[in-house]
């Protein structure tokens, strides 16, 4: 009981702070369960995001219910999904309720261009960070530069790839030319 | 019984909205369409108001819309019924990946998948930037390198960089602090 609670807790706090998309969360979420709570690995991680991708919903709520899951079984990836959920629930009850126009405020504008600084900044250190679990060698190397450039341009070329098939076609390029299997 | 209404039409959206997000929207522009729950102009909002909280599009719609026709119960049960679909899956996955983890076949998927995963991130930083750090409709407008670089984001993007690099402070801290520097500057032209 407690460690759900735990769970709640915690997710509840990045739900409070996902700001700018679920990758965004990455720096956070490392940052929580990897190296204060060490509930898992940045590996881990990585593997949600790529399943978050290529599976329906939100990317930051597929990792939270992954990571509850892990921690206390079905209960848990609920209890960590609810979690995350709370505070964008509440949030917009209020703005429905009571500030219809605030997207307007300036004060509002103001801040999340703020934000949108600092996460840009967050996402940049996340990538130099785990640039060496992933790209491990030239093969590595050349997906993640194709896969860049269509997921980043995509939209200036005549037909745009959906993320997911991005993902799926990456996966199964890796189960044949992988080099899987070894341990780490 | 809206409320049933409201969880079985967000189930399905849920469930058939794939890379999250935008991906919603024409979903939500449909279900307007068909229930006049909530208006095209209200979708509109809604994408600003998203990306000035910290939800994401398709569970803040699901709020609005559930809020506005039943109240704060049908906001909760709209909400829980876009996301049941993903976390029902991801907890299938889940049995799933714990039983064929360590299978040779899906560690050579990963070892691609994780590849994908960094490119992903890398272009959704991209995209961010390109909102923050650059002033693009501007820059054409005047043609100008001037008014391209937004030079007050840029300058915050390097104390920002150099502040974490040597402090490794909480990633909470510097965002709440980044929103102080953007009200007290008027980052937002606002």
């Amino acid at each position: 009981m407690k460690e759900l609670l735990e769970l709640y807790l915690e997710f509840m706090k990045i739900g409070a702070v996902n700001f700018g998309g679920g990758y965004a969360m990455l720096p956070l979420l490392e940052r929580e369960l990897v190296t204060e709570k060490k509930w898992v690995t940045t590996e881990d991680l990585l593997d949600y995001f790529a399943i978050g991708q290529c599976t329906p919903g939100v990317i930051a709520l597929n990792v939270s219910t992954f990571i509850g899951n892990k921690r206390k079984g079905t209960l848990g990836g609920v209890v960590a999904s609810l979690g995350f959920l709370s505070i964008p629930i509440l949030i917009i009850l209020v703005i429905a309720m009571f500030l219809t126009n605030f997207a307007d405020l300036p004060v509002v504008k103001n801040a999340f261009a703020g934000i949108r600084v600092c996460v840009c900044v967050l996402i940049f250190q996340a990538v130099l960070r785990l640039w060496s679990k992933s790209i491990v060698d030239k093969v590595t190397l050349a997906l993640y530069l194709v896969i860049f450039f269509l997921a980043a341009f995509g939209s200036l070329l005549p037909v745009k790839v959906p993320a997911a098939v991005l993902v799926i076609c990456a996966g199964v390029f890796g189960v044949f030319f992988g080099k899987g299997g070894e341990k780490k | 019984m809206i409320y049933l209404r409201l969880f079985i039409n967000f189930f399905k959206t849920g469930l058939f909205t794939v890379g999250g997000g935008l991906a919603t929207l024409p979903f939500l522009y449909e279900m307007s369409d068909a229930t006049h729950w909530f208006s095209h102009g209200d979708i509109a909002d809604m994408i600003a108001i998203s990306e000035s909280t910290p939800g994401a599009i398709g569970i803040n719609m699901a709020t609005y819309a559930g809020f506005k026709t039943g109240g704060i119960p049908g906001g909760f049960v709209a909400t829980v019924g876009l996301a049941a679909p993903s976390i029902i899956i991801i907890l299938i996955i889940s049995r799933f990946l714990a039983r064929f983890r360590t299978n040779p076949y899906v560690e050579k998927a990963f070892y691609g998948l994780r590849a994908a995963s960094i490119a992903m991130i890398t272009a959704a930083g991209l995209n961010v930037a390109r909102i923050a750090l650059v002033d693009i409709p501007a820059f054409q407008e005047t043609g100008s390198v001037t008014d391209l670089v937004l030079w007050k984001a840029v300058l915050l993007a390097i104390a920002v960089f150099l502040f974490m690099k040597k402090f490794k402070t909480h990633p909470i801290v510097v965002l709440a602090a980044s929103a102080c520097v953007g009200i007290l500057f008027r980052f937002g032209g606002v």
